[in-house]
């Protein structure tokens, strides 16, 4: 009995040690030197979720033994590498950071390694990372069946988040103060909102930052969240068929709405406009409002992160006449880490996919890392979280009051690039030329070139 | 019938001679040309890949492909994007080229005429821009024609001029990567242009300057036809280049707004990279380098003629 009570103890202490302290350290049968002397290639977005990461490389490096190369390229460059890189088949490199629409083109394609064996297997997981601790929205965004036309959620887990960002409206409330304004709750409240406040402060300074580069990430932020908010779908299947939905009256009147906004009170050089530029208007004071992903504000706020931190505050998304907040659709990103399957170092691989998603770096990156936005339960629900990402006037609120229909908003498929770039291309015609007689003409045409290039595509 | 049997008899000689050459001196001549034809080989390896995969489904995303014919080039030739693609190519070569020759042309005769303690300065000064990457140069000219924070928008506030769009307009976006290409290659034209003036040869000048010709009279008739051979070689090397620019283009605006800026390579690289679609992106490619080819040899013939013209070997 002595023994029993003993042992019982023993095992509690053990329970609660594994708890208090950090993961890697406290799981002392995992070897995490078995892939000792392996060296890993890594490619980066730069991004901060990436910068986090390589802080902690050495670490990862001392724990394991592992040595890591890695490459940092910038977003509008990244992706045309990462595909060179990819489609050499070389295996280099053997892990690289990814966003969940990547999957789409890149696991049918082979070049992504189904994680599943890896998370499942007790020899190459460690027993305390915690599989159900990620926020089901974000890991789940990251399985598909490779079936064109249907949702994420089944099927294989081709990547793991390092991140996710949902899409809604962020402000500098400064300046809406000084102004006398009240935040935008409607999108009719948005154009007059931002209308107004063109030249707020002079030449240059104008009324709403949205991204409008010739690209994919341009539809995918703002854009997106209001466009599903609205009622409109990017594809429909009809008879075994995928469908183009953007010539339907909620597509036509939310671009024609959206076009005007960027004419009344967008940035003068919209068309040239990335996250980068984009945000970095919010940040320097040039623009008053911003319409992109919640991250893109925050490292704006962060204390020394631009002109304006402490200034920035959130909200949620405008709703269209008629809608209520149940309708808000945001769209969500999620920057990941994945395998490529010709990797010659898989295992080792998986080590750093791992080990920079565990809880302990997770908390780490979510809190002093500036990576807001988490994907792990446990860190959202951290004192330090709060305590850190709280001081974000309405951030977690609003990120609390969207998250119920937060998913991915576009329909998955092999073009999904080719197909965004030429939205894209359409929305830069409108706002920029006379190319089209009206909105409808623009997206009926936009309609017919996409039911082209999706029109081999087998849908089950 | 003579005839016959006196070829005859060269031919047996002939191989008599023939098989007493040592072995060494008869190989000699194909090992001499041996690095010449593997380079060629080398070169024209790509080429024929390039065309066989252009009748061919080649794609990034697929295991495999198949022999799709003529598929790829029906498809190029008829869709509106691809003659959209060769006009702006043609445009921005063409503005590019003429800008840049008569500027490097007009730096070069002003400095070649002063030659001065400025003008040796100034030789140092103007090839910077040569210097730099033009990528780099596009990433400098974004920031500085930045409607917030940009150097030259400050500068047009002065004369009232505010939100110029430069690149993010349609109807301004050729100019703006013109100006970057301007600023980049204006001094490749002037160096060439430059070391032609000053290595023309002296006394037909000194005859004009007696017979009391003209400083028109002299550049016409004088200056402008023995730099001809110059000004053919910095047109070829603009020329080829402007043809293929991507990196300007695809830095400022990544061929947008709409496609205002889509040329050949632009949209062979956005079909083959992002689209990965490689078969389909190849014709574009192949059509850039026969129109390059021709042109490359119609401009070196012209060359050719003008050097003999210059020597005085024609008139």
């Amino acid at each position: 009995m002595k023994k029993r009570v003993i042992s019982t103890m023993l095992c509690a202490a053990m329970v609660m040690s594994s708890l208090a302290v950090p993961a890697m350290a406290d799981d002392a049968s995992f070897d995490w030197k078995a892939y000792d002397g392996t060296t890993l290639n890594v490619m980066f977005n730069e991004h901060t979720y990436s910068k986090a990461v390589i802080e902690k490389i050495p670490e990862f490096e001392k724990a394991t033994g592992i040595h890591v190369e890695y490459s940092t390229t910038p977003e509008s460059n990244y992706f045309d590498k990462l595909n060179t890189a990819l489609s050499s088949r070389s295996g280099n490199p053997d892990v690289f950071m990814t966003g969940a629409y990547q999957v789409w083109e890149y696991a049918p394609a082979g070049y992504m390694e189904d994680l599943d064996p890896y998370v499942n297997d007790p020899a190459k997981t460690a027993a305390d990372y915690d599989y159900d601790d990620f926020i089901p929205a974000t890991i789940e965004s990251l399985r598909w069946d490779l079936v064109p036309g249907h949702a994420v959620g089944e099927g294989s887990l081709w990547a793991v988040p390092m991140g996710w960002e949902l899409n809604n409206l962020s402000y500098n409330k400064r300046i809406f103060e000084e102004k006398g304004i009240e935040v935008p709750k409607t999108t009719d409240e948005l154009m007059e909102t931002a209308t107004a406040l063109n030249e707020f402060d002079g030449s240059g300074t104008y009324g709403i930052a949205v991204r409008g580069s010739r690209e994919w990430a341009t539809i995918h932020p703002g854009y997106m969240s209001l466009f599903a908010t609205w009622g409109g779908k990017d594809f429909e299947i009809e008879d075994g068929k995928l469908v183009c939905k953007l010539d339907s009256e909620e597509a036509i009147a939310m671009t024609d709405y959206w076009v005007n906004l960027i004419k009344q009170a967008g940035p003068p050089q919209w068309s040239t406009y990335t996250w980068y530029q984009a945000s970095a208007d919010l940040g320097a004071g040039k623009a008053a409002m911003l319409f992109d992903a919640t991250s893109a504000a925050y490292f704006q706020n962060v204390e020394g992160g631009s002109a304006e931190s402490g200034n920035i505050a959130w909200s949620t998304i405008p709703l269209p006449e008629g809608k209520t907040e149940a309708d808000m659709k945001a769209n969500v990103w999620i920057w990941s880490l994945a395998m490529n399957a010709d990797s010659k170092n898989k295992d080792a691989a998986w080590y750093f996919i791992q080990y920079f998603s565990n809880k302990e770096f997770m908390q780490w990156s979510g809190t002093e890392g500036a990576c807001a936005d988490t994907p792990r339960q446990s860190v959202m629900d951290s004192d330090g979280y709060k305590e850190i990402v709280g001081k974000a006037d309405n951030y977690l609120e609003a990120i609390n009051a969207l998250s119920p229909n937060a998913t991915i908003q576009f329909t998955p498929q092999p073009y999904f690039f080719e197909c965004t770039t030429t939205w894209a291309e359409t929305l830069q015609d409108l706002v920029t030329s006379d190319k089209y007689a009206s909105t409808e003409e623009a997206m009926k045409q936009l309609k017919a070139t996409l039911d082209e290039v999706v029109s081999d595509l087998e849908v089950e | 019938m003579k005839q016959d049997q006196t070829s005859g008899a060269a031919g047996v000689s002939s191989v008599t001679e023939y098989n007493v050459v040592p072995f060494k001196t008869r190989v000699l001549p194909y090992l001499i040309v041996a690095p010449a034809l593997i380079i060629t080989i080398g070169i024209m390896i790509p080429f024929a890949m390039a065309i066989y995969y252009s009748l061919t489904s080649y794609s990034f995303r697929m295991p495999t492909y198949k022999v799709t014919y003529l598929k790829n080039w029906v498809n190029t030739f008829t869709k509106p994007g691809f003659w959209k693609a060769l006009w702006v190519t043609v445009r921005y070569a063409f503005f590019s080229i003429v800008i840049e020759m008569l500027l490097g042309m007009a730096i070069a005769l002003i400095l070649n005429t002063l030659n001065n303690r400025f003008s040796r300065i100034m030789r140092v000064c103007l090839i910077f821009p040569l210097m730099i990457a033009p990528i780099t140069a596009t990433i400098v000219w974004q920031l500085m024609l930045n409607n917030s924070v940009g150097v030259v928008e400050h500068l047009l506030n002065v004369f009232g001029i505010y939100n110029f769009p430069w690149a993010a307009g349609t109807k301004t976006a050729m100019l703006t990567v013109v100006m970057i290409d301007t600023w980049v290659n204006t001094p490749f034209c002037m160096l060439l242009v430059l070391a032609g003036l000053q290595s023309l040869p002296k006394s037909p000048f000194e005859s004009a300057k007696i017979d009391g010709g003209s400083t028109w009279f002299n550049f016409v008739n004088l200056t402008l036809p023995m730099l001809k051979p110059s000004l053919y070689i910095a047109l070829l090397f603009r020329l080829m280049a402007a043809l293929q620019e991507y990196s300007i283009i695809f830095g400022m605006t990544k061929g947008g707004p709409g496609d205002t800026l889509m040329n050949l390579s632009l949209t062979a690289y956005q079909t083959a990279f992002q689209y990965q679609k490689f078969g389909p992106a190849l014709p574009y490619i192949l059509v850039l380098w026969l129109m390059i080819n021709y042109l490359a040899k119609f401009i070196v013939g012209k060359q050719r003629a003008a050097q003999r013209q210059a020597a005085g070997l024609e008139e």
